[in-house]
């Protein structure tokens, strides 16, 4: 019998609705996927499975998710501002599951140890080939943040990532650190590698100069008879949060008038489904999903957030869906939609984690995953030393391997104070577990990333951490920027999240003594926003690493969190 | 024509907003009689009184401010004012915190429409206040924009 791939799949679709495993999964690891969770009858008629922020993670990673995650103003205890036991208590979820395990820090070695690591290209790529065979005519979505975040990623200039999610079969995206590769980087990947494969969609970046948009607003795609749009919103504060002078034309913004017009226009043009392809970040998205009519969907990402169900909004004209699905490959959302006489009547949302203990690996997408590593594979296997306790970034304040790069930076640049970037992608490393050059580049491997050294009055250190804790505590959503508050080693302090800019940031103090606003002080710094040449980051911290045996995280530099009362958002470890 | 005729005729204000901005133009240049006071008053009242003869505004649902929330950058900033009052006599800019407030003021002739695009520079987060002179009253609307150091983002 001579059956094509697309048939072969089809059958194991039938063969898997019939309550059998993933293809090969049972035969070869006798590991059966917890619950049939990636059993999912095909619902409706028009279908989309959207992954975000995979932050190039094209192998199953350790991704441990936060336990510090504050909600300010009304979005105090609601989601995505919910960790832990708070978070399995408001989905239903009980501990000790592999649910609980993909979706909260609880028990988080241990679980691992147990139900093993998370995400990875190949085994995405079976689940992908698995839920489209049930779904014909479904659509793949990709939320942005898919070129950056891995050492392959960087060296080969976003390449890997753009054929990865070719050979994924990716139909939209939408981007934010796919901009830090430069304006002529992401123009030449859309002419030369999307054209023809995938659309890249964004309706708020225009030019400075002519106020005209830079990248196609919307695309219209037929599902099943069924006109059904898909809008780009590209992370807003890009010139602000990463380099401007990597795309110096560009203007982005959160732009909701334009937001409105472009829903109105994909209406007008026929579209009976209308989706925003976010990566504003849930909060924002939230906002925008208030005051804009007419979206059926918002399939968001930016912040990060792993959240089981849709938000339902109400807005003037109707009700949006935000829905946002984690990071780092860990998840795929799978959104259906029953969609009669031009309108939508009933949908039916999972947000699938990838365990891939579970999934068997595609073979095709594990062979190129292994040719992209080959050229690197000894740089990136290399040991450079083994931590005592488990190392992960993720949290509104420093993760250990946050302190890890701060506790490097302090001691190999002889610095005072040490900032290290709030970012909330890198993946976690197990206790005992050797520390490789990869890890490290997880948490570091960006276009800019030069360690720099800066002597820096006290006056100004407070200016700093107000702004960045504005950015990401102001109760006003479209104020915030995503992003954790900016890691700090050193210097200690105390933060009240509720109060407002200037006045959040209390008791400064420097080896037992309070900053002087006059003095200056050693501040050692990656990640400018400026052109700086210099050493970058991960060759500091591997120095670091590489000189002792064992790392031992000597002291979590959290600093004391004052004024919140009880909130969901907060759990102590 | 003057230059003063062509400014309170039915003027292409956002190319001259425009202009003025981005320092091709100095005020001084534009306007024939420079409001030297209301360019020199050190608060909002103060710039508004001497530019337009008073402090006292009603706030107003009908004047639409289109800015940025967050500034990408605080030496241009682009900012749109439209209003559909009727007998816009002058629409002005101020920034409360920058040490001058008055960022600009245009004035409009009676078949133009009430609507301005330029760019200000902000020293710090401030709100923009806008004020629409219409029918001798004046009329306001106010938006805050944040100007930030940046970094640390995503």
């Amino acid at each position: 019998m001579n059956i094509s791939r697309r048939e072969f799949l089809q059958m194991l679709a039938v063969a898997s609705a019939a309550g059998v495993t993933l293809p090969g999964q049972a035969a070869s690891k006798g590991n059966i996927a917890p619950n049939q969770m990636y059993e999912l009858p095909a619902f409706g008629n028009v279908s989309f499975l959207h992954f975000t922020d995979c932050h190039a993670q094209l192998m199953p990673i350790w991704f441990r998710e936060p336990n510090i995650n504050i909600g300010v103003g009304n979005m105090k205890g609601n989601p995505p501002h919910l960790v832990g036991k708070n978070f399995l208590k408001h989905y239903g979820i009980a501990p000790n599951t592999p649910e609980a395990y993909a979706f909260t820090y609880l028990n988080f070695v241990e679980a691992s140890r147990q139900y093993g690591k998370v995400g990875g290209f190949a085994h995405l790529a079976t689940l992908v080939k698995h839920l489209r065979a049930q779904r014909p005519g479904s659509l793949l979505l990709d939320g942005g943040d898919t070129w950056q975040g891995s050492a392959t990623a960087l060296w080969t200039n976003g390449q890997d990532m753009v054929d990865a999610t070719k050979l994924l079969g990716v139909d939209v995206m939408t981007g934010h650190w796919e901009f830090t590769y430069g304006a002529e980087r992401v123009n030449e990947i859309i002419e030369n590698d999307l054209e023809g494969h995938m659309d890249f969609v964004a309706q708020n970046v225009i030019d400075n100069q002519w106020e005209e948009g830079v990248f196609k607003p919307y695309v219209i795609k037929e599902m099943n008879g069924i006109p059904t749009a898909i809008i780009g919103q590209a992370f807003p504060y890009t010139p602000i949060a990463n380099p401007r002078w990597m795309i110096p034309e560009w203007s982005f913004g959160i732009r909701e008038d334009k937001m409105q017009d472009t829903v109105d226009a994909a209406r007008e043009a026929g579209a009976q489904v209308v989706v925003v392809l976010s990566h504003n970040g849930m909060d924002v998205d939230l906002k925008m999903a208030s005051r804009v009519r007419g979206i059926d969907a918002i399939l968001g990402g930016h912040t990060h957030d792993a959240v089981p169900e849709p938000v339902k909004v109400k807005n003037a004209g109707g009700t949006t869906l935000v829905i946002n699905s984690g990071s780092n490959g860990k998840f795929l959302s799978v959104l259906d939609f029953d969609v009669k006489n031009g309108k939508v009547r009933d949908f039916r949302y999972r947000l699938l984690p990838i365990f891939s203990n579970f999934i068997e690996p595609d073979v095709e997408m594990s062979e190129f995953i292994s040719d992209v590593r080959k050229p690197y594979i000894k740089r990136l296997n290399e040991q450079l030393g083994v931590a005592d306790e488990v190392l992960y970034r993720r949290g509104n304040f420093n993760g250990t391997f946050d302190q890890l790069i701060l506790d490097a930076m302090l001691d190999v640049q002889e610095a005072d104070i040490a900032f290290s970037p709030g970012f909330r992608w890198g993946v976690s490393v197990m206790p005992g577990e050797p520390i490789t050059f990869e890890h490290v580049m997880t948490q570091t491997a960006i276009t800019y990333p030069t360690a720099t050294l800066n002597e820096v009055s006290g006056e100004q250190i407070k200016v700093i951490l107000e702004d960045v804790a504005d950015n990401l505590f102001n109760e006003d959503p479209y104020y915030q920027q995503g992003g954790d508050m900016v890691r700090v080693g050193g210097l200690k302090y105390s933060i009240d999240p509720l109060a407002k800019i200037g006045k959040r940031i209390t008791d400064m103090e420097l080896n037992g003594k309070p900053l002087d606003a006059r003095k200056n002080y050693r501040l050692a710094g990656w990640a400018s926003m400026e052109k700086r040449e210099g050493t970058p980051i991960w060759d500091v911290v591997a120095e670091y690493i590489r000189a002792q045996d064992t790392v031992r995280i000597k002291e979590l530099n959290i600093p004391k969190i004052k004024g919140l009362g009880d909130n969901p958002g907060l759990a102590e470890v | 024509m003057k230059r003063r005729s062509f400014l309170k005729g039915t003027v292409a204000s956002s190319m001259l907003g425009v202009a003025a901005g981005a320092g091709l133009l100095t005020p001084q240049s534009v306007l024939a009689a420079w409001p030297k006071a209301a360019f020199e008053a050190k608060s909002v009242d103060g710039g508004m009184e001497a530019a337009l003869g008073s402090s006292d505004v009603i706030e107003s649902g009908d004047i639409k401010i289109k800015a940025p929330d967050i500034a990408e950058n605080g030496a241009v900033v682009p900012i749109t004012i439209s209003t559909g009052m009727s007998g816009v006599e002058s629409i002005a800019i101020f920034i409360e915190k920058n040490p001058i407030p008055l960022a600009s003021s245009y004035d409009l002739g009676p078949t133009t429409q009430g609507f301005i695009s330029c760019r200000v520079k902000m020293g710090k987060t401030s709100d923009l206040i806008a004020v629409v002179k219409s029918g001798g009253k004046l009329y306001s609307a106010k938006k805050m924009i944040k100007v930030t150091i940046g970094g640390c983002g995503g």
